[in-house]
């Protein structure tokens, strides 16, 4: 059995540990709400602009629109959305399987990756993924629609030149404070099978909308439109994205905190016990050697 | 009668709600030109440029510039996917009107090298702005 001094040093460091889990709970739990308040504001734009763009799809479907079909390289573009700050129980490596161990596993080589978070970017670069070389991870910090504005700019300047076929996001969905899900989502080409995850009530709202706006009309013409649009779209879901991966980071960040500091709370019980034990086993060791010290005297 | 006139509206941004309510008449700027919008217009979606955004509700009006983004109407509801607006309460118009300068003189100066489309979209955008507070 450990010595008691080696038990209270334990148990002593184990507390502090658990004030620093405390207060970055605390913390992240105010992040959190906050994050969760910006996320539940913008939604409603991402979900209109999914409606319209979808709608417009439908409209514009017979189109041989750049936007519409997969480019002629085979190379595809990642947008990475991970955390720059670790702590956050399974968050950043949830995401990163997305890219390691899913579809977009198999041809490794055609992949770029233009990571917005330096976790994520570190982690699939020692994989050996090819990084782009501008690093967005600053902006994961505090988002904005201007910044959202320029990666997707970049990448549709490169899709439109021909250097990329594909483009990709992966992030964190945010479902709700407890339930948040990596995704995988293709931005372009616009596909109407794509799956996005807007829960199952905007779904519904989108297919009713989709045929309400069955008479829609454009104005310029339906390609005109979709030129100035789609540039639009993509910008609006990589903000839309970064603000859930923010909410989702302070979300996980706060449930890895909390269950640390219940294990450390199980882990201080466990050694007071010990100590206890310890302590009454050396009280007990003593009163028997006095008494038998006396009785040898006697 | 009045009430018969009205049809909802609502303008979104990345960031918030903009603005929601009702309208007899919406006025904005569009890539085909300057439009107002009654109730029961066809469906129809527009592309924003950048301009003054009137909302007419009865004899109150509201101002605001509007920037950039799309519109889509619909029979009894306008919804305005506004990248950039502004109340004018929000503007700033020693910037705006700084704006409009280098704007002007970029245009002027004919320089090969100006992204020509870019500087227009900056005075329009600038215009819209020192307007709305006027």
């Amino acid at each position: 059995m450990a010595s008691m001094r080696d038990i209270k040093r334990r148990k002593g460091s184990i507390q502090s540990t658990q004030q620093i889990t405390k207060a970055m709970k605390l913390v992240s739990t105010v992040k959190l709400q906050r994050s969760k308040a910006h996320a539940e504001q913008t939604k409603s734009y991402f979900t209109c602009m999914y409606d319209t763009v979808k709608s417009m799809i439908v409209k514009a479907g017979a189109l041989d629109h750049p936007y519409l079909k997969t480019g002629a390289s085979d190379k595809k573009a990642v947008i990475v959305i991970t955390s720059n700050r670790g702590l956050a129980g399974g968050y950043n490596s949830n995401v990163v399987k997305l890219i390691t161990r899913g579809e977009l596993a198999e041809k490794k080589e055609d992949l770029i990756i233009h990571a917005i978070g330096k976790k994520g970017r570190d982690l699939l670069a020692r994989a050996g993924y090819r990084i782009a070389e501008k690093d967005y991870s600053e902006v994961i910090e505090e988002p904005t629609y201007v910044e959202a504005m320029q990666l997707a700019q970049e990448l549709l300047k490169s899709y439109m030149d021909g250097e990329i076929g594909e483009i990709y996001l992966a992030y964190t969905y945010f479902k709700n404070t407890v339930v948040h899900e990596p995704k995988l989502l293709k931005l372009l080409p616009v596909s109407l099978e794509d799956e996005r995850d807007i829960g199952e009530e905007a779904q519904d709202a989108a297919q009713n909308a989709l045929e309400d706006k069955a008479m829609m009309n454009f104005e310029p013409e339906a390609d005109e439109a979709l030129n100035l649009i789609i540039p639009k779209y993509v910008a609006s879901l990589i903000y839309g994205a970064l603000i859930e991966a923010v909410a989702s980071e302070n979300g996980a960040r706060m449930q890895a905190m909390d269950s640390a500091t219940s294990n450390a709370e199980e882990m201080i019980g466990k050694l007071s016990l010990q100590y206890n034990r310890a302590r009454q086993g050396s009280i007990t060791q003593e009163l028997t050697e006095i008494i038998a010290g006396a009785e040898a005297i006697s | 009668m009045a009430e018969d006139n009205r049809f909802a509206i609502k303008i979104i941004t990345p960031d918030r709600v903009f603005y929601e309510g009702t309208a007899t008449m919406v006025e904005f700027n569009t890539t085909e030109g300057e439009v107002g919008i009654y109730k029961n217009h066809i469906p129809m979606t527009m592309i924003i440029k950048p301009g003054i955004l009137y909302i007419t509700d009865g004899d109150d009006q509201k101002i605001a510039a509007l920037h950039a983004g799309f519109v889509e109407i619909l029979k009894e509801q306008i919804t305005i996917l506004a990248e950039i607006v502004e109340w004018p309460d929000e503007i700033d118009i020693n910037r705006a009107e700084a704006a409009k300068e280098r704007a002007e003189k970029r245009l002027s100066e004919k320089d090969p090298k100006t992204d020509i489309a870019r500087a227009e979209t900056a005075l329009l955008r600038a215009i819209a702005r020192i307007s709305a507070i006027r």
